[in-house]
């Protein structure tokens, strides 16, 4: 009995899930798209989270060139650490902590301001007059996510090679032309581009998943604060699910 | 064409609870109605059929003859547009100042673009419901009788035809609740609108009340004007009046 309700239940979720997606794509391409609020989102997510984008960045190159130093001195190859550095930042430590901190800012905060317009009827009151929530709130807000997400991965690759210079500075030095060559030498087109094309998908998990649990809130006032909470939760656990998907295909169709 | 709602034989479980036992209700045109009942008794659920905000599980829901539950897309956002909903808690939007609230249905509703034709509208509207000065406000800075004449000019700026109101003067003083009472009847007269008005407010009932009807448990128990129901021997009817 519970199990067949458990399964029940979950098959209805995947349900609802479904035909919000279906509603999210339909509304994006009606006419009357929300141009205002959709820049205004973009605004909003990329400044609420540039500063915080920005330090981890700088931090994660420091901290990755610090690591690696060590172990490249004893073969001798402590030359090739912004090579390593590089490597590893824009493949996969730039776009994952970057989605990350972005599941923790962005979507909880989408989470919990649908959540709130949800509990007070906002959300009803705009359907009942006759407006579109989903084209006004939902749409605007997945979309934004989707194309600031990239670009605050980016400036976050940016500042890691800054982090990493100025951690290789404080063990030896490198000067910085060198040090910028040897980074960019060691990237190739075939690292660039899975690592963009799945940032975009993670820029859609964030906005999906943060307007989803906001708009399904329940009533009531703690609501709200679960649906921040499983806001986050599930698109961390989604970015990391789809990360493993696109290292996987990447390896098998990209470097093979 | 002179019945504008018309609900028969309204039903509506949630999870197996009965809320909507079997309604029946007729609205004439520029009729006040108001529903008097105690608290969980479904009369939001009731005013929510009309706008297919509930899907009813039985029954039929028309609104100008129309059967709301077999309208497509279009024809129900015309309704929408037509009929005006008044919030139980306002239902205002946090995040926008009052002239943004006002604009959003224009813009986005009526499609207005013409910024003059939106400032002169949301003046009006401001003006009827006496909040001249808020304009400029966010509604976290509105006091709970300004909150409820602020959802009033949001819903009646588009000109609705009809308007639902629910518990227009719960939780207000007995004077601001007789001031927004009397609102109503002025958008009655200006507007006219024809109105269903949800109240457990006896005064509001008594001065906006072209006909009463009284809902008990998912049913209406009983009908009349304000002096029909008071002089009513039923328990029931007779608690609303002390
Ligand atoms: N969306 C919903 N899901 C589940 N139950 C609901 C829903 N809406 C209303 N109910 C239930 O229906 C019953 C009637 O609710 P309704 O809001 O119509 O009461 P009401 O007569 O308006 O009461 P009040 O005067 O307190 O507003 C309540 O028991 C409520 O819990
Ligand atoms: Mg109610």
């Amino acid at each position: 009995m519970e199990t067949s309700s458990g399964i029940r239940n979950a098959i209805e979720k995947i349900g609802e899930e479904g035909l919000f997606l279906t509603s999210f794509i339909k509304n994006t391409f009606k006419k009357g798209f929300e141009w205002n609020e959709f820049l205004r989102q973009c605004y909003k997510i990329g400044y609420m989270s540039l500063g915080i984008v920005l330090l981890t960045g700088f931090i994660l190159g420091f901290v990755l060139t610090l690591q690696s130093l060590p172990t490249l001195k004893t073969f001798g190859a402590e030359n090739f650490t912004p090579n390593m550095v590089s490597v590893s930042v824009i493949r996969e430590i730039g776009p994952v902590i970057t989605a990350l901190i972005c599941a923790g800012k962005i979507a909880s905060g989408i989470g919990a301001e649908l959540g709130s317009m949800k509990v007070s009827e906002q959300i009803d009151a705009m359907e009942v007059s006759g407006a579109n929530p989903m084209q006004y709130l939902v749409v605007t807000k997945i979309l934004a996510c989707i194309l600031m997400i990239p670009l605050l991965t980016i400036l976050a690759d940016g500042v890691a090679f800054l982090g990493g210079f100025v951690g290789i500075n404080l063990n030896g030095g490198m000067n910085g032309l060198l040090y910028f060559r040897k980074t960019f030498q060691a990237l190739s087109f075939t690292d660039l581009y899975p690592a963009v094309i799945k940032t975009f998908f993670f820029g859609f998990i964030i906005g999906f998943v943060g307007c989803y649990k906001g708009f399904n809130s329940n009533k009531g006032t703690e609501s709200v604060g679960l649906a921040a909470n499983a806001a986050v939760v599930t698109a961390s656990v989604w970015i990391i699910i789809v990360d493993a998907i696109a290292v996987q295909l990447t390896s098998t169709l990209v470097y093979n | 064409m002179d019945n504008i709602i018309e609900l028969k034989g309204l039903k509506k479980a949630f999870d197996g609870n009965g809320v909507l036992k079997d309604i029946n209700l007729t609205v004439k045109k520029g009729e006040n109605v108001v529903v008097i009942g105690k608290s969980g008794a479904g009369k939001s659920v009731t005013i929510k059929c009309i706008v297919r905000m509930i899907d009813p599980d039985e029954g039929s829901v028309k609104v100008f003859g129309k059967e709301v539950q077999e309208m497509n897309d279009d024809e129900l956002r015309e309704l929408r547009i037509k009929t005006g909903f008044l919030f139980q808690s306002g239902a205002l939007y946090d995040s926008m100042t009052v002239r943004e609230n006002l604009a959003f249905p224009l813009e986005r509703v009526l499609k207005i673009k013409d910024e003059n034709e939106i400032e002169e509208r949301s003046k009006e509207v401001l003006e009827a419901v006496g909040l001249s000065d808020a304009i400029d406000k966010m509604p976290a800075d509105l006091s709970g009788g300004m909150r409820k004449r602020m959802g009033l000019a949001r819903t009646i700026i588009v000109r609705p035809e009809i308007m639902l109101y629910d518990e227009p003067t719960t939780g207000l003083d007995t004077i601001t609740s007789r001031e927004i009472s009397e609102l109503i009847m002025k958008v009655h007269k200006q507007y006219k609108t024809t109105s269903i008005i949800i109240t457990h407010d006896m005064a509001c009932a008594k001065i906006t009340a072209d006909r009463i009807v009284v809902m008990e448990d998912g049913q209406l128990i009983a009908e009349g004007t304000y002096g029909d129901l008071q002089r009513s021997e039923d328990e029931l009817i007779r608690a609303f009046f002390k």
